[in-house]
């Protein structure tokens, strides 16, 4: 199972550098940074959902709050076939269904739009509500951007979750410290974040996010968790794969190059 | 006349709606009493969430119910839901159309001593430039409930604003209410008055006033901004010849810009506005705010007397 995720990983971040060189635009910090995390989502059992039925009442619901990184979400959904991985070449494209950040009228298999910052986790609350409220048994998760936390509305929303005892809600925080104009520690310091989500009354796990066996162990205990939201931290690193990207906020939304497009494949692929 | 304040007819159609339909949920962001979602925290507790003071939580969690297939009614204040949660209205109910519907509390510059921080006057200009978005303001507590029940039933974003204050109850059961329709409330031949909200009481007082003059004042409740009744507003105005408008509200991006959009492309004719120009207000008696900002009875009698000299002079 690891081997088969593991190239899935592989074959994720060959998109996820070619879509963005394609698209002549994009974020391939952040998407690289999220790959194991989608991937054990989508392909690792974690998530319930039917690719050929992207509606199902019963499937689990996913909300990328951190929108900018779309083509890491496109990838992994295209590779569990709600789409032909032949669409992917079109991002950002008039007319395409992949939008340059998710919207959920366009792209099969998007459980909401995003983009603008924030917003996530009060989405991820409303459902994990609903279901509550019609006693269904759907899980919800949410992925979060570090540097996104510097946004209020998070933490209102944490309040929520917490308050509201959402049991079936994982939050996920992508913490790769780099954000667009700098590391979070220079921009504004995020500060304890294992402290800060518990003291609002999450259960937290901490992982390295890049370990598909702490991956999937962190959505595990997350589904045990009764009574309080869970909060995967994901130590994770920008760009990764890459190392020319790597930690370096330049590549929070550029798009490689020919040159430095067939270098990141190289990389990958090695 | 009989007075009664507008939420109470937003309240009384809350408890209606989920009497029959269990998935509608009442949300409030800490002022419950005030909004009268209270009534349904106490009689149907499991369909009221109190979401605390976090209006921008709030939207989000309310389009996060839509998705999971409850019809959410996210209530407060509505310069803290129109204004502070904009984004969110925009980015996540109106982009993917959710059927999430939003009301405004203690609109206008009529919620009194609060003073400009509570005085919500660009509402309706927030939510009317906002796509698939319906904008609703209702004139009285009868057609409060009518309105929100019929946003219940409308699939997509709707918003729908009332003041505080008791206002004249001026319709019955029996008067029809249809979004997006208008309805004419006196009828006359001189001048059309376009008007909403609690202003339509005064639009009928002026045109008693206007009557002793030999003017003949036509009153239309125009309740539903968006979708415009264009059809209604083309067919009065060339009719009277002579348009006036009247809102609590700002005179930009009301009521009364969206009835000039449509007549200066259609049936371009005198018009004047009624409205807050161009200032926050401050505090004090919601009578003495209406006549300092300009929303007198007197002040639609002078634009009509004013539009109507316009008409001789055009032709």
């Amino acid at each position: 199972m690891n081997d088969y995720l593991r190239i899935a990983c592989q074959q994720v971040r060959e998109d996820i550098v070619t879509m963005i060189h394609h698209a002549g635009s994009g974020h391939p910090g952040g998407s690289l940074s999220a790959v194991e995390l989608l991937v054990a989502l989508y392909q690792g059992g974690v998530l319930k959902h039917d690719a050929s039925n992207p509606a199902w009442d019963g499937r689990d619901r996913f909300i990328l709050s951190k929108g900018h990184v779309a083509p890491v979400l496109y990838s992994v959904l295209a590779r569990s076939g709600y789409f032909s991985v032949d669409e992917l070449s079109t991002l950002r494209e008039l007319g395409s269904i992949l939008q340059g950040h998710p919207h959920m009228e366009c792209t099969p298999g998007l459980d909401c739009s995003s983009g603008s910052l924030g917003q996530g986790l009060s989405i991820a609350n409303g459902l994990a509500m609903a279901f509550k409220k019609r006693s269904l048994s759907n899980r919800v998760y949410c992925l979060m951007g570090d540097g996104e936390l510097q946004e209020g509305q998070i933490w209102e929303a944490a309040m929520t979750s917490a308050h509201f005892k959402l049991d079936n809600l994982c939050a996920i925080v992508d913490y790769n410290h780099v954000q667009l104009d700098g590391t979070t520690e220079e921009i504004k310091d995020l500060g304890d974040l294992q402290m800060k989500w518990a003291s609002f009354g999450f259960h937290v796990i901490d992982i390295d996010g890049h370990q598909m066996e702490e991956v999937l162990g962190a959505y595990a205990e997350a589904m045990t968790v009764k009574g309080k939201p869970s909060v995967i931290i994901a130590n994770t690193v920008k760009g990764k794969g890459v190392s020319f990207m790597e930690n370096k906020c330049e590549w929070h939304g550029q798009a490689p190059n020919a040159g430095q497009w067939l270098a990141a494949l190289t990389e990958i692929l090695s | 006349m009989n007075k009664v304040p507008m939420r109470d007819g937003y309240g009384q159609a809350l408890l209606k709606l989920i009497e029959k339909n269990n998935n509608v949920i009442a949300m409030d962001a800490d002022v419950s009493k005030s909004t009268r979602t209270e009534w349904v925290r106490k009689k149907y507790p499991d369909n009221f969430i109190n979401m605390g003071i976090s209006e921008q939580d709030m939207l989000g969690t309310a389009a996060g119910l839509a998705l999971g297939g409850m019809i959410p009614f996210a209530t407060t204040y509505c310069v803290f839901l129109a204004g502070r949660a904009w984004d969110q209205i925009r980015t996540t109910v109106c982009y993917n159309q959710l059927n999430v519907k939003l009301a405004g509390a203690h609109a206008g510059i009529s919620v009194g001593p609060d003073g400009a921080t509570h005085q919500s006057l660009e509402d309706v200009a927030l939510m009317r430039v906002l796509p698939h978005m319906t904008v609703i303001v209702p004139c009285d507590a009868i057609e409060t409930e009518k309105a929100t029940i019929a946003i219940a039933d409308r699939e997509g974003p709707c918003f729908i604003r009332f003041g505080r204050e008791a206002v004249p109850v001026i319709t019955n059961l029996e008067t029809e209410f249809q979004i997006g329709k208008a309805n004419v409330m006196r009828g006359g031949t001189d001048v059309v008055l376009f008007a909403n909200g609690g202003m339509v009481h005064e639009g009928l007082q002026a045109a008693e006033r206007l009557a002793k003059e030999g003017i003949e004042l036509k009153v239309v409740n125009l309740h539903t901004v968006k979708p415009l009744d264009v059809e209604s507003v083309i067919l009065f105005a060339l009719q009277t010849g002579a348009v006036v408008t009247a809102e609590e509200h700002q005179i930009h991006g009301g009521m009364g810009s969206a009835v000039a959009e449509c007549l200066i492309q259609h049936a371009p004719v005198p018009m004047q506005i009624v409205g807050i120009r161009d200032t926050l207000g401050e505090s004090g008696k919601p009578e003495q705010l209406m006549n300092k900002y300009g929303l007198s009875v007197e002040d639609i009698c002078d634009a009509v007397r004013k539009v109507n000299r316009k008409k001789g002079e055009a032709r």
